[in-house]
């Protein structure tokens, strides 16, 4: 009697056991899948479109750096309100350029290098114009993209 | 009026001497006629007799005709005449080569200017083929060291011919001219580069420092045209070195943040008082070479303590810059390290190498900075910077934390899965000792 | 009493009688699998000397559910054009939660699946599992085979890395020797006449739904045709004393130990040794030195690279494919050839051959890895 008592008992920790540890190794399965398919914050890679800012955020002539990627790019808004965003990479020697409102153009510091408001490089060593994104408004959020 | 000989005399020299300036004025004329004729495009229209001949004669008077295949001036339908004057469709000798026609020969090295600035100065006549181009450089030469000393009566000093060459001439952006911004040193260091030429009047180890200099490296390694060389700084035709206030003016065309911030500084007008040239003081003027932060060390390649003896202010200004650069410096490199190390354990690491490079835009700025000679600027600088600094070593740190998560939960798993198969083992066992 | 422990080891006594009988009577009677449970209570498994390799088959399916599952879940985030592919897997390894996690185990569990599937494909050759009747095993496995090589081939592209852009440039030449189709046939492969952003997007069709279907199909026959047949027992234990193991529960359970195992070692890969990424694509750039296909190819490669260019006045390269295409319908064909295992006879040559060409494929990877 008390050998097959000892036995049940014996037998029901083993299936409890078995119940367990396999109901854990699927909970350490299950929870990883499930927190996969939850959609991440930032719903999409940022190397082709980013949001870059709000418009309420940027006057016009004022321009600022966003993150473009793992680039930094430059968002502009012209002095008659249009919005313009470009690579923010000098094309001399890869500095960051800055908007400068008493220019009402672009300008990198490193060696006075001038670009227009359309990116073309116009005085110093730049030998190219900044490449150039597309730019949506969607609510007041400025979305750039690669075009 | 006497009615004698010499009456006579004076009235014939008078009529000969009116003779002649009519006659040579007229030869005159004629010679700018001559040249503008000949000059001409078509006008040396059929053979071109000076080639002919020139061609299969030797050594100076034949090289000019294998030289000229390439030049500007030629392809533009100028011909020999177009500079020499003369006839070409003469095949005589002499009529070719006719004074009245306008052939002035070889010039002399004093007469060479004027000699290429007789068209080159005639803006009419330039905006013919190159409306663009500048008439001024003849002018601007005499304004020159070269222009100067050549009016002194040297004959060594350089002219329009030794740059540009005097056959086979090419626009200035063409790769084989002499004066292409690569060339540029080479030409210049044909003269002041030897010194047997050059017999002390001037150094020649110009060339030599500019060699190694980082507008050399940035001009001749890595092809970047918009570096500067010789006439950069000196001028093309106006040649002359800057004057000593001048300098940060000339060094300031492109590094405008700099040279705007010297002058607004403590040195300028200490520099001036001094009479001390302004950037070559701290970066030599040929032998510009990258600046390192051991230049505003104590002692070991301290530029500072050339002046300052290391207890006036700008010797603690001098101490405060070089912690704040430091500082920035080695929280820059922390945080790269910590991010290397992490990228190598597997993570991916792109957002905190955008804060790394912003970072290091910073270090930049701030070294761009010292040119106030002002600690507190430099600091403001360096602080903002270390913020982003450390919020780059945060985000490697965060990359490496959830290194440790990973392992961590790797190791829970682990042991789940280890108890999961205990109970499985036991459970066989349970089974099969039944079955028995 | 006996009876009450009886009906306490109800679990013990197979699977028709399932404890909450009333869930299991319900389904059994709309979803009709009673037959089948017949059929599992039935099976057993040979047990013998070489036993363990039992094993193998079932450790190869359960690695290609997990190459099924991790593959479907990175479906939901991947995409498949040259623009965006590399962007989103560099997304799925960094923002996606856990992304890294179903990534590296994708790319370390095709790996293991490959391998384990060679070594149950040698087992079974080497034990000769092939004879009549299981001819039809075979040749259903060894196409396996092949479908898993176009599975390896296909999906190693899809992040458009460098690494992958160069490896299967040189891949996709190696067809264009064939005389006449071969051209075709490369054309096919790529989308094109070059390696674009058209052969990703095939290969991901191929990848995700072409060799699915394939293998589904061709899997399903494999597996029903084991079932069918039951294990095969080694010729020289054929006449000797017959122990069986339950297949339920006995080496189910025991299965599921290997499988817990191979899930740790998964879970121990992705975390110490996560997959890299390497750089993006770029098909301008020059070829990176040192490429070289997925260890699986590198016997094939080597060879190709160390055949000389001419041998009298055909290719070298087209002896190799030529060669490699011969020994592939061998392979298929083994147990059609091998007469004497058909007969139920040893046959020692079929071993041997085994064995060289084991010792060749090791010694030409060794090979591959060190050059």
């Amino acid at each position: 009697m008390r050998s097959t008592n000892e036995t049940s008992s014996r037998r029901r920790f083993v299936n409890y056991l078995l119940q367990t540890s396999i109901g854990a190794v699927a909970v350490s399965v299950f929870y990883p899948v499930l927190s996969f398919l939850t959609p991440p914050r930032i719903a999409e890679s940022a190397e082709a479109t980013v949001v870059a800012g709000k418009i309420t955020e940027i006057a016009p002539n004022t321009g600022k750096i966003f993150k473009f990627g793992s680039k930094a790019g430059l968002l502009i808004r012209t002095p008659s309100g249009e919005l313009k965003a470009f690579s923010a990479t000098c094309t001399h020697l890869d500095c960051t350029v800055q908007y400068r409102g008493d220019l009402q153009g672009i300008w990198c510091a490193c060696h006075d290098g001038h670009y227009d408001l359309n990116g073309r490089n116009v005085a110093g060593p730049p030998p190219r114009p900044l490449d150039q994104y597309v730019v949506n408004l969607r609510g007041d959020e400025i979305i750039v993209s690669r075009g | 009026m006497a009615n004698n000989r010499f009456g006579l005399s004076r009235i014939a020299l008078r009529f000969a001497v009116l003779v002649y300036a009519l006659a040579s004025g007229w030869t005159f004329s004629h010679l700018r006629e001559a040249t503008v004729h000949a000059a001409e495009p078509g006008t040396s229209k059929g053979v071109d007799y000076c080639v002919e001949c020139h061609r299969d004669l030797g050594d100076n008077l034949g090289s000019p005709v294998v030289e000229s295949e390439g030049d500007v001036h030629i392809q533009k339908g100028l011909g020999c005449v177009g500079c020499h004057g003369g006839d070409s469709s003469q095949p005589d000798a002499e009529r070719a080569m006719d004074p009245r026609k306008g052939f002035t020969g070889r010039p002399e090295p004093s007469a060479v200017p004027s000699f290429c600035g007789k068209c080159h100065s005639d803006a009419g006549f330039m905006r013919r083929y190159n409306p663009a181009q500048r008439v001024d450089q003849e002018a601007e030469y005499a304004s020159s060291g070269h222009g100067t000393r050549l009016r002194a009566g040297n004959k060594k000093v350089a002219t329009c011919l030794n740059c540009h060459g005097s056959h086979g001439i090419h626009p200035v952006n063409h790769p084989q001219s002499r004066v292409y911004a690569p060339n540029v040193a080479k030409t210049c260091g044909k003269c002041h580069a030897d010194p047997k030429y050059m017999q002390s009047t001037l150094p020649t180890n110009q060339v030599d420092e500019y060699a190694n200099s980082v507008h050399a490296e940035a001009l001749l390694v890595k092809n970047d045209l918009s570096a500067p060389t010789c006439n950069d700084c000196h001028g093309n035709h106006g040649a002359s070195p800057p004057g000593v206030s001048s300098v940060a003016n000339v060094c300031g065309t492109c590094h405008t943040r700099q040279a705007e911030m010297f002058r607004k500084s403590v040195h300028d007008s200490a520099f001036r008082a001094m009479d001390q040239a302004e950037c070559l003081a701290c970066h030599a003027n040929h032998r510009v070479l990258r600046p390192d932060d051991a230049m505003l060390a104590e002692k070991e390649g301290s530029v500072c303590a050339a002046c300052h003896d290391g207890e006036d202010k700008g010797s603690q200004t001098r101490a405060e810059m070089a912690s704040a650069l430091t500082g920035l410096r080695d929280r820059l490199q922390r945080a790269e390290s910590l991010i290397d190390r992490a990228e190598k354990a597997g993570m991916q690491v792109s957002r905190a190498s955008f804060a790394v490079a912003e970072s290091h835009d910073s270090l930049v700025n701030a070294r761009v900075l010292v040119h106030t000679f002002s600690a507190a600027a430099v600091k403001a600088e360096t602080d903002r910077g270390m913020t982003i600094a450390d919020k780059s070593y945060r985000m490697g740190q965060d990359a490496l934390d959830e290194l440790q998560f990973r392992r961590k939960g790797l190791g829970a798993s682990l042991v789940v899965i280890l108890v999961a198969l205990v109970a499985v083992y036991l459970k066989i066992q349970q089974i099969e000792r039944h079955e028995q | 009493m006996k009876a009450t422990e009886e009906r306490q080891e109800g679990s013990v006594q197979g699977p028709g009688q399932a404890e909450s009988g009333g869930v299991g009577d319900w389904l059994r009677g709309r979803l009709g699998f009673a037959s089948v449970e017949a059929l599992v209570a039935k099976k057993t498994v040979p047990l013998h000397r070489h036993s363990i390799w039992y094993y193998l088959g079932g450790m190869t399916l359960f690695l290609f559910t997990i190459q099924v599952v991790t593959g479907i879940l990175l479906l939901l985030y991947y995409r498949p054009s040259a623009e965006e592919a590399f962007e989103s897997v560099q997304f799925i390894m960094t923002d996606v939660s856990f992304g890294w996690l179903v990534r590296s185990i994708h790319s370390w569990s095709a790996n293991l699946m490959i391998a384990t599937l060679f070594v149950h494909m040698f087992t079974v050759y080497f034990l000769k599992a092939y004879r009549k009747p299981r001819e039809c095993t075979w040749v259903t496995g060894v196409l396996l085979l092949f479908l898993s090589l176009a599975f390896g081939f296909s999906g190693y592209l899809l992040p458009w890395n460098s690494l992958a852009f160069f490896a299967t440039r040189v891949g996709t030449e190696i067809p264009r020797v064939i005389p006449g189709v071969g051209e075709f046939f490369m054309r096919f492969l790529r989308g094109g006449d070059e390696v674009t952003g058209a052969t990703l997007t095939r290969f991901f069709g191929f990848h995700v739904a072409i060799l699915p279907a394939v293998t589904t199909v061709v899997l399903g026959i494999h597996i029903w045709l084991v079932q069918f047949h039951g294990m095969s027992r080694p010729l020289r234990e054929e006449g000797t004393e017959r122990r069986e193991m339950k297949f339920f529960p006995n080496f189910l359970l025991r299965d599921i130990m290997g499988w817990l195992v191979a899930l740790a070692l998964l879970a121990a890969l992705a975390a110490l040794f996560p997959w890299e990424l390497g750089e993006k694509a770029d098909p301008f750039a020059p070829a990176p030195a040192g490429i070289r296909p997925e260890w699986f190819f590198l016997f094939s490669f080597e060879t190709l690279k160390l055949l000389p260019a001419h041998i009298l006045f055909i290719e070298g390269e087209l002896l190799g494919v030529v060669g490699f295409t011969a020994g592939a319908m061998f392979w298929l064909l083994v147990p059609f050839l091998d007469r004497k295992a058909a007969r139920g006879e040893p046959s020692p040559a079929f071993t041997v051959l085994g064995i060289l060409i084991v010792l060749y494929m090791a010694v030409m990877t060794g090979i591959g890895f060190l050059s």
